[in-house]
């Protein structure tokens, strides 16, 4: 049982090169934090899956066990851990974000 | 029960001795926080890695009493 959510996870990284783990959707965040990072994915312009941990506890626990990260959102790229909303947000602001996908082969949608 | 920054402080400077901390109190009510933590023991680790290094240091707070710590973490500038 408890191995479920670890695959489910795994799963979904593998799939979508872009996954946050977030509160809310990316429509209705439910949260600044998860607000913000899906604004910056936004703005970057990059296609992203979201799952919301508000509607799964178990996603919801069994996400901070899987990368060993106390809070929510968690951002994926190509099933990396790339941080959560500071960490997202510094990389933002210095271009590394947009660098790392440009390196990880995912194409922003031209300006 | 939230946390006060003096606590927050107090939990990374165990862990971190050589650290320079800064808190700021976001929103006045004592559950909002932003902190800044320069340190030596940060130089060669990831970003992800260096959170971790504090989140460790708050021994489990982070994520539970602590639900929004805004966080930045660096290397000391060097002097030359």
């Amino acid at each position: 049982m408890a191995d479920t959510i670890t695959q489910r996870i795994q799963q979904d990284i593998d799939a979508n090169p872009v996954m946050l783990y977030m509160k809310g959707t990316a429509q209705f965040p439910q949260c600044g934090f998860s607000a913000k990072v899906v604004q910056i994915l936004g703005h970057v312009g990059v296609p992203f899956q979201t799952a919301n941990v508000l509607a799964d506890p178990e996603l919801r626990q069994g996400i901070k066990d899987f990368t060993n990260w106390p809070t929510v959102p968690q951002l994926y790229v190509k099933g990396e851990f790339i941080g959560g909303c500071d960490i997202v947000t510094e990389m933002f602001l210095s271009g590394e974000l947009e660098k790392l996908f440009a390196e990880k082969g995912i194409v922003p949608a031209s300006a | 029960m939230p946390m006060t920054a003096q606590e927050i402080e107090a939990y990374i400077r165990t862990a971190l001795p050589d650290a320079s901390i800064s808190i700021e109190d976001l929103a006045g009510d004592g559950d909002h926080y932003a902190c800044t933590v320069v340190s030596e023991a940060f130089r060669g680790l990831s970003r992800v890695r260096q959170h971790q290094v504090v989140y460790a240091a708050l021994q489990g707070h982070m994520g539970g009493t602590l639900h929004a710590l805004a966080l930045q973490t660096s290397v000391p500038q060097s002097e030359s």
